[in-house]
């Protein structure tokens, strides 16, 4: 995707928010401008009181200097609401567009990018762009406005001062923070570069401090975190030596520019008139601080934008078939079921069969890596089959709804996710309806009963970020009595009590296989199956 | 309003170049009160004194020759602020990541590696603006603004006098935003962070929701949240904008009261009006270092917890010895190593009950000695103690009856292995991975310890072979193919005694049984000590060592502990 496409998906998500857009801009231009004013009245008022004039004739002066003076912060003070206000509108919104664009990916589309990292970039990218308005859109257009204000007050003056002036703002306001930025742009990319480098580095080193000690490699490990953090500060510190040249250098070109501003001035204009020129030119330069940082903000803009477009773009996710099939049994068949998860991987299953009646209880072994989970997958139709074909209820998979699989199949999976939330509202998740007996029913199933007692506040225990105020086996607990709450007529547990000791092991499968009569169970598991598991046995190779 | 005083401590080694930065940022606001004076001259002359071009030609040359001046000079203050911030930036890091590794890995177990990683990185950087701005600022903020009032007097007693009553106004306006908007702000912050917290945990739990068929009702919790939070915030910022709005109408006020003021002396002859431009010009520049300071305080905010986390952690204490040479060591025992704990006893900081308690055990140089016990029997202190991670805090460890505590930590992990219960991959090839334990080994001796393990059916599968990096596309490596690598490692270093925290799960039965027959293989002729978790793998131990709660209980072949009928017997029972 080019720059260009770039922006103006960016703007397109901008427009619902013109009106309040538009009123930041006009209050942000309104401010600098009695800002300037303040100052040209000011000037004005000393250098007329200079002629000694009636007082009657400094009169308007002297309610201008007041009137700009309050207008200056009641403007700002309004303007900071109606950016702010916009810029949190605009973070929900691109939080929702972001959501339901991702929502349908999930995971088959999202399994290349596996890990946490790339989701914990996504939500900063979003906090990125919140910024778009204020810091990348609003500058240029209060630049621009302020540079015709400019234009008029100094061709009024004199047309040679208009043109004087523009050459000016457009040099210090435009191209040099632009040349700044371009020069500034792969020192930059470097940064991020040896930023990402170092937080590598120091993660192996914080996390991996007893492999280093014992193997004495801590002192060689410690030179090359010395090594990459003298690289991240020297690239650091040619971007910051570019913004210290740009801020001196600003401050010169104000007073270049009033000087060569009075220079031409001297011989064309009343001298009442040099006073407030001066100063008005001083204060205009308000409005073009900014536009070094915009530059900069845009860039970042982009690659957020960038980031986020292509994950999008790139996945844009199959038809969703429009079926409301019913299965009128629970019978499951896989037929000579072939699957990969993508052309450059081996396949993980070869012509598989098998049949799972309504109601059996089955143990899935085999080592891991042989596609147990895939099964799972499958199932649920995060993924669809490319051979064979596999049957629920007489029909093929393919001709339901993935929602209605969803309801009708309750996982446990191998890695369950708990949400930053109460136990009770993690296990809500299966049935946003249950009662609290339903609750606890769950809960004794899974185990979890006794462990709730132990806590203070219950149900009502908050698990903490991804549950690890928990531990894994409690997790799992948690995991098992969600997944029992759904009340689903198959239920199928993914190594789901891996982390629980021998003793509770055997208890929480004795109790399932009793509680779970009628229904369908599949245990899937990588150890030898042992005595507590259902007969029914099936054992991959 | 309170800069954490450790910060000035941390200026010390480079106290000319902060000396220079503020210096010349002092001279930096003196050369805006000469370039100001040089205006109204020359508008003074061209416009009352009917002076011509040619007259202030020269003023005009001189106010632009004052501003190339200005820039070498703030230049040169600002170049001074990021000099100083850079060492004191690469210092800090350093010196905390260097005093993370003699704190150790036991003593940061309690921590969270994300959050000490953060701390390096964020943290450190979030004390540039401190050191950029906010100290040199502090300081610019006293000295300018009393240089300006003191060029002032001399011109005009009385604006001069407005001035200086109106200045302190505004650090105690400030003062009480800060003491009222830090605290609000902290939380706002806290709330944002908790949003930003809340998308990214349903982001990450998607696949979960999509499995209950939830994550369509989500779009409408996040869309409340932000809501939630947009109004919640825009009450507090009404408020913290309206304070800015009364600190922002004292200065422009201050400004238009002094321009009238001045203006009307001025229209009765009171005074001249190269004195009454020259104070209007100078006049916002008076305020400027106190408007700079506030900004930048607000900014600067986040820095305060950093640093706070920082000194945190470089106040805390090391448990042991764990890195630095000890002053004279004594000379390495040679192989093979008969190791005695004699009494020894550990409590970890913060817990009651001791880890060890008058632990007496032997190990026998050449042997295969075990230990079993249930969790929290002290097996992994005891570990942890031989690998100098930690120290006694009364009794000794003996090798060959030296103390172990008078060794150098380095020399003496240089003579064993180690094959951790959950090894840890660094972010590099499998090749670097196992050369860890030689750095010096060639490619074959790696290929062949790579073997050695089992690895080489793995490895030939990936796209890149021994090269590829872990975590990288299909080579992400499941424990027990970590444990593998582990073992790689140990068959590398070859070293003459060999530690193994035996992994609690997660091995499939063929797995498990491949790594045992390597295990054996690489067993041969070393003095070995085992944590086992299953019972099996240690049978042809020659010595099994039962602790519970810090003592061994009994010992002994695993025949004579099951004949015994005590903890043993139980433990193999299940």
């Amino acid at each position: 995707m080019t720059d260009r496409q770039i922006i103006k998906r960016l703007l397109a998500l901008l427009i619902p928010f013109w009106r309040g857009i538009l009123m930041a801009v006009v209050l942000s231009f309104l401010t600098i401008g009695s800002s300037m004013a303040l100052m040209g009245t000011s000037a004005w008022l000393i250098a007329k009181a200079a002629l000694h004039p009636s007082i009657a004739e400094l009169n308007l002066a002297i309610v201008g200097v007041r009137f700009f003076g309050i207008a200056r912060g009641l403007l700002r003070y309004i303007e900071r609401l109606t950016s702010h206000q916009v810029t949190f509108r605009l973070l929900k919104n691109l939080r929702v567009w972001f959501y339901e664009q991702l929502e349908p990916l999930a995971p088959a589309r999202l399994m290349v990018h596996r890990s946490g990292d790339l989701l914990a970039r996504i939500s900063h990218d979003i906090d990125t762009l919140q910024n778009f308005y204020l810091r990348v859109i609003a500058p240029p257009l209060v630049a621009i406005g302020i540079t015709l204000t400019m234009l008029s007050f100094t061709g009024w003056l004199s047309p040679i001062l208009a043109l004087i002036t523009l050459f000016f703002l457009i040099l210090g306001g435009g191209v040099l923070p632009m040349i700044a930025w371009l020069s500034g742009r792969k020192t930059g990319q470097a940064v991020i570069q040896t930023r990402a480098d170092l937080n590598i580095e120091l993660l192996d080193g914080v996390q991996g401090m007893a492999e280093l000690l014992v193997f004495g490699q801590a002192q060689s490990h410690f030179a090359k975190i010395q090594a990459i953090n003298r690289d991240y500060l020297r690239h650091q510190h040619g971007l910051a030596q570019r913004s210290i040249l740009q801020s001196a250098s600003g401050n010169f070109w104000v007073w270049v520019s009033i000087g060569v501003l009075l220079w031409a001035a001297i011989p064309r204009i009343d001298g009442i008139m040099l006073a407030p020129l001066a100063l008005v030119t001083m204060a205009c330069y308000e409005a073009f601080l900014p536009l070094g940082t915009a530059f900069q903000n845009l860039g970042g803009s982009i690659e957020a934008g960038r980031r986020l477009m292509t994950l999008v773009e790139e996945n844009s996710p199959s038809t969703p078939s429009q079926a409301v099939l019913i299965p009128p049994h629970y019978d499951l068949t896989f037929e000579n079921v072939s699957f990969q998860y993508s052309p450059d991987d081996p396949p993980v299953l070869n012509h598989f069969n098998l049949t799972i009646p309504q109601g059996a209880h089955l143990t899935l072994a085999g080592p891991s890596g042989i596609g147990k989970s895939t099964l799972i997958n499958l199932l649920v139709r995060f993924w669809d089959y490319q051979g064979g074909e596999i049957k629920f209820g007489g029909y093929s998979l393919r001709d339901y709804a993935p929602e209605t699989l969803r309801d009708l199949i309750a996982v446990v999976p191998q890695n369950p996710h708990l949400f930053n939330a109460t136990i009770r509202e993690n296990l809500l998740l299966a049935r946003p309806s249950a009662t609290d007996e339903q609750l606890e029913s769950a809960a004794k199933i899974a185990g979890l009963d006794a462990l709730i007692a132990t806590f203070p506040d219950g149900l009502d225990t908050w698990v903490g970020e991804l549950g690890l105020r928990l531990s894994a086996g409690e997790r799992q607990r948690v995991a098992i009595a969600r997944a029992i709450l759904k009340d689903a007529p198959i239920l199928i547990l993914d190594e789901a009590t891996a982390n629980l000791d021998r003793v509770s092991q055997q208890s929480v499968l004795k109790t399932l296989q009793t509680e779970m009569q009628g229904r369908t169970v599949i245990f899937i598991t990588h150890e030898s199956p042992k005595g507590d598991l259902p007969n029914s046995i099936c054992v991959l190779r | 309003m309170k800069i954490d005083h450790r910060l000035f401590w941390e200026l010390r080694p480079v106290r000319l170049w902060f000396v220079t930065a503020v210096g010349l940022g002092l001279i930096n606001g003196l050369l805006v009160v000469a370039l100001a004076y040089t205006l109204t001259q020359i508008i003074d002359q061209v416009f009352l004194q009917d002076a011509s071009l040619q007259v202030v030609r020269g003023q005009l040359a001189l106010l632009i020759g004052l501003a190339g001046l200005r820039w070498f000079v703030q230049w040169g203050s600002e170049f001074s602020a990021l000099h100083l911030t850079d060492h004191i930036k690469t210092n800090l890091r350093e010196r905390l990541f260097g005093h993370l590794f003699q704190l150790g890995p036991v003593a940061l177990a309690q921590e969270r590696s994300g959050e000490l990683v953060n701390t390096l990185l964020e943290g450190v950087e979030s004390l540039d603006n401190y050191f950029r701005q906010l100290i040199p600022q502090l300081f610019l903020m006293l000295l300018i603004p009393l240089a300006i009032f003191f060029v002032v007097v001399p011109q005009d007693a009385l604006s001069a006098i407005i001035l200086i009553c109106t200045a302190p106004l505004l650090p105690l306006f400030m003062i009480l935003i800060g003491w009222w908007a830090g605290a609000v702000g902290q939380r706002q912050f806290k709330s944002l962070s908790y949003l930003s917290a809340h998308f990214l945990d349903v982001l990450q739990g998607l696949t979960t929701l999509k499995l209950f068929n939830r994550s369509q009702a989500q779009i409408k919790t996040i869309g409340r949240l932000s809501d939630d939070f947009r109004v919640a915030t825009m009450r507090v910022l009404r408020v913290a904008f309206l304070s800015a709005l009364a600190l922002e109408l004292l200065t422009t006020l201050s400004i238009a009261i002094i321009a009238v003021e001045i203006g009307l002396r001025l229209l009765y002859s009171k005074m001249e009006f190269e004195q009454a431009f020259f104070i209007l010009v100078i006049a916002p520049e008076f305020y400027q270092p106190l408007r700079n300071f506030g900004a930048s305080f607000h900014a600067a905010s986040a820095g305060n917890a950093a640093a706070n986390r920082i000194f945190e952690l470089l106040a805390m204490q090391p448990i042991a010895v764990t890195i630095h040479a000890i002053h004279k060591p004594s000379p390495l025992p040679q192989p093979p190593f008969h190791m005695q704990f004699e009494g020894v006893s550990f409590t970890y900081p913060g817990r009651e009950q001791p880890a060890l308690h008058h632990l007496d055990l032997t190990i026998k140089p050449g042997q295969h000695t075990a230990i079993v016990g249930p969790s929290g029997a002290g097996k992994s202190t005891v570990i942890n103690l031989l690998l100098r991670f930690l120290e006694p805090a009364s009794g000794q460890i003996l090798v060959n009856s030296v103390p172990l505590n008078t060794l150098s930590p380095e020399g003496w992990r240089g003579q064993l292995a180690w094959v951790s219960q959950k090894p840890y991959l660094f972010n590099t090839s499998i090749l670097d991975n196992i050369r860890l334990a030689k750095t010096n080994a060639t490619l074959d001796e790696i290929m062949w310890a790579g073997e050695q393990a089992g690895l080489a059916k793995f490895v030939q599968q990936l796209p890149q072979g021994w090269n590829t990096r872990i975590g990288e596309r299909g080579a992400r490596l499941s424990g027990g193919q970590s444990q593998r690598v582990a073992l790689a490692r140990a068959f590398l270093k070859d070293a003459p005694l060999l530690i193994w925290d035996e992994a609690t799960a997660y091995l499939d039965a063929e797995l498990e049984a491949q790594i045992q027959t390597a295990m054996e293989n690489l067993m041969q002729g070393r003095t070995v000590l085992t944590i086992a978790h299953r019972l099996h793998t240690i049978r042809k131990a020659d010595q099994i060592i039962v602790m519970s709660e810090g003592q061994v209980i009994e010992s002994g072949t695993h025949y004579e502990l099951l004949h015994q009928q005590g903890l043993y017997y139980q433990l193999a029972a299940i």
